[in-house]
């Protein structure tokens, strides 16, 4: 394919065949982890490795957001002070993280999964609980 | 309640809409885009246009702040004055902190979401239907689902919730009162008039923890005030007549003394095994094994961590995302499979949020339904102005407050759909009103409806 689709034409032109869901792997809690397992459905679409790279890099920011380190003790504590008060003026850690991981998922879907008909849904639009591979139909793909 | 009738439309005739509504739309268009908070089905209040979360039972929160008000009150009328004078201006100082920090952490309490989970869209609960089907017979209905993980080498029973479509996460708990899923549910506080869940819990415990300090030293406050007068030379008696508001505080205080007190003792308990009330009331954790002292795979086995991983630990962002816009497709001839697109649909005002009933049934049956039940519809009458084009985002298709009933022809929800026995005689013939309650945090949906695109519906002047 000559041009790259932009996700607008995806959506307008493109009917969805198929929507795999990649749930949660609590083996290490409550933490927010997707499992890895690739799925039989996007076999034919893209490459494996490619995909647990994503849903990798996305567990690793989920992670990142969620760690209990200095910072978010220093944040936890300063806001108990400020009778939480704080938290209505400024950004948390884990919102911030979230920005990124959108970014991410758009520079992702852009790059990788559009142009093989897929598109990715961010785990935050769905609660968190699941990360939404939309599959669009093989016709679209085709001018 | 009125029947409502749908008459199915041409579509073609969607460009040639009545004036008005085409005048509403063009200059109303961006007005008239509604936020998800006016559409989420679980049984909350909003305020503030979405900023502000309650359950619908608000119970005993005006209570709860008359009580503390009044009581803080009294107390910096009557018994302020005579302290500063007698020991020292900072009575006052401390109580009015304490007295903020208090309402401050009442109203955060009460105002939060909880952690309430947003229902699994309908693609999402076809997934895992087909999901459980495959591994046992689909012919009747199944007992209740749930599946086994391992948590920490721990064995994990997670529960499917029926109202929400989906297997509850680890230390979820559907709450009956507010018709959610709650992430660490705790338990549903009336005196705050909300859940206390993963993102409230630790406003909820620097509430009481404050409330205890702020009814100790209001009863000491008092003791210490009659004392000082009785030493003047008067009795204990007129020492009370000439303060009557300190015997109200004293016995106010006294009461809850003994319960915030006792609350407080064990919520530290609770923070510091990192339980939460619902597990500790159903001893999930309890020692079930005579090795070890308790089984709870969710503990750092150390207090300091568990503690600062409740308290202070990251604050997790609200999932439901009250305050976006729905986005709805229009349904056009073009669309055939409701692709999602960015536009924002003009709906007819929408009543007062608590009318909103929302049928909660199997995704399959209900697609079925649908299918099935193109034909005969007559249209709404402007008593209820709640209709959609089909192939839209299945958002929140409310009934109106009049009451639109169902015809007879139509089937009542599947006996197994929990909150819903109440509804079915609200609901509307309108198939795309009758799907699975999808996540408020919808941004887009995909329906795949088959002939669903050439039918469609126009919203009533």
């Amino acid at each position: 394919m000559a041009e790259t689709h932009s996700l607008q034409d995806m959506r307008q032109q493109a009917a969805v065949a198929a929507k795999v869901f990649i749930q949660r792997d609590y083996t290490n809690g409550t933490v927010c982890h997707f499992q890895t397992k690739f799925p039989s459905e996007l076999e034919s679409r893209i490459d494996k490795q490619q995909f647990e790279e994503t849903v990798r890099t996305l567990n690793n920011l989920y992670a990142e957001a969620e760690k209990l380190g200095s910072q978010s003790y220093i944040e936890g504590c300063l806001a108990c002070l400020t009778a939480y008060i704080i938290f209505l003026c400024m950004e948390t850690h884990y919102e911030k993280v979230l920005k990124k991981i959108a970014k991410y998922i758009q520079e992702q879907n852009d790059k990788i999964y559009t142009p093989r008909g897929l598109l990715l849904t961010d785990p935050i639009e769905r609660g968190l609980r699941v990360i939404e591979v939309t599959v669009f139909e093989e016709r679209s793909l085709t001018r | 309640m009125k029947n409502c009738e749908y008459q199915q439309i041409d579509p073609r005739a969607l460009s040639v809409s009545p004036s008005s509504a085409q005048q509403n739309h063009t200059e109303k268009k961006v007005q008239r885009s509604r936020r998800k908070w006016e559409v989420f089905p679980g049984k909350n209040k909003f305020f503030c246009d979405g900023r502000v979360i309650l359950a619908r039972h608000s119970g005993v929160l005006p209570l709860t702040l008359g009580l503390i008000v009044v009581t803080c009150g009294l107390f910096f009328a009557f018994d302020c004055p005579f302290l500063v004078e007698h020991l020292t201006v900072f009575i006052p100082v401390i109580g009015g902190v304490l007295f903020l920090f208090v309402v401050i952490s009442l109203l955060r309490t009460s105002f939060t979401d909880p952690g309430i989970l947003p229902r699994a869209t309908p693609d999402e609960a076809a997934d895992i239907e087909k999901q459980i089907d495959t591994s046992g017979s689909s012919t009747y209905r199944p007992p209740p689902r749930t599946k086994e993980i391992l948590i920490n080498q721990q064995v994990v029973k997670l529960k499917y919730c029926f109202t929400c479509k989906m297997f509850r996460p680890p230390r979820t708990s559907h709450c009956s009162l507010c018709d959610n899923c709650v992430e660490r549910f705790d338990h549903h506080c009336p005196w705050v008039g909300n859940c206390v869940g993963k993102r409230n819990y630790r406003f909820f415990y620097s509430f009481i923890i404050s409330l205890s300090f702020l009814t100790s030293f209001i009863f000491g406050c008092v003791v210490t005030h009659i004392t000082l007068r009785s030493q003047e030379g008067k009795s204990l008696i007129q020492a009370v007549q000439e303060s009557p508001a300190s015997v109200v505080e004293l016995v106010i205080c006294f009461f809850s003394i003994w319960s915030v007190l006792g609350l407080s003792g064990f919520h530290t308990y609770l923070v510091a095994s990192n339980l939460t009330t619902n597990e500790d009331i159903k001893g999930s954790w309890s020692s079930k094994r005579c090795t070890e002292e308790s089984g709870n795979p969710y503990s750092y086995n150390n207090i300091i961590t568990n503690c600062c991983v409740t308290l202070c630990g990251p604050m997790p962002p609200s999932l439901i995302d009250r305050r976006g816009f729905l986005s709805v497709v229009e349904a056009t001839p073009a669309a055939a499979a409701a692709a999602a697109s960015a536009s924002e649909m003009e709906l007819p005002p929408f009543p007062a949020k608590n009318e909103a009933n929302m049928c909660t049934r199997s995704t399959k049956s209900v697609l079925e339904r649908m299918v099935h039940s193109f034909d005969s519809r007559g249209l709404c009458p402007p008593g209820a102005p709640k209709t959609t084009p089909l192939g839209v985002e299945v958002s929140s298709m409310a009934t109106p407050s009049a009451g639109c009933s169902c015809q007879p022809g139509v089937a009542p929800c599947p006996p197994f759909s929990r909150s819903s026995k109440r509804r079915d005689s609200l609901h509307s013939s309108n198939p795309a009103f009758r799907l699975a309650s999808p996540s408020p945090s919808l941004s887009r949906t995909t329906l795949i409806l088959g002939d669903a695109h050439d039918i469609g519906f126009i919203p009533l002047p």
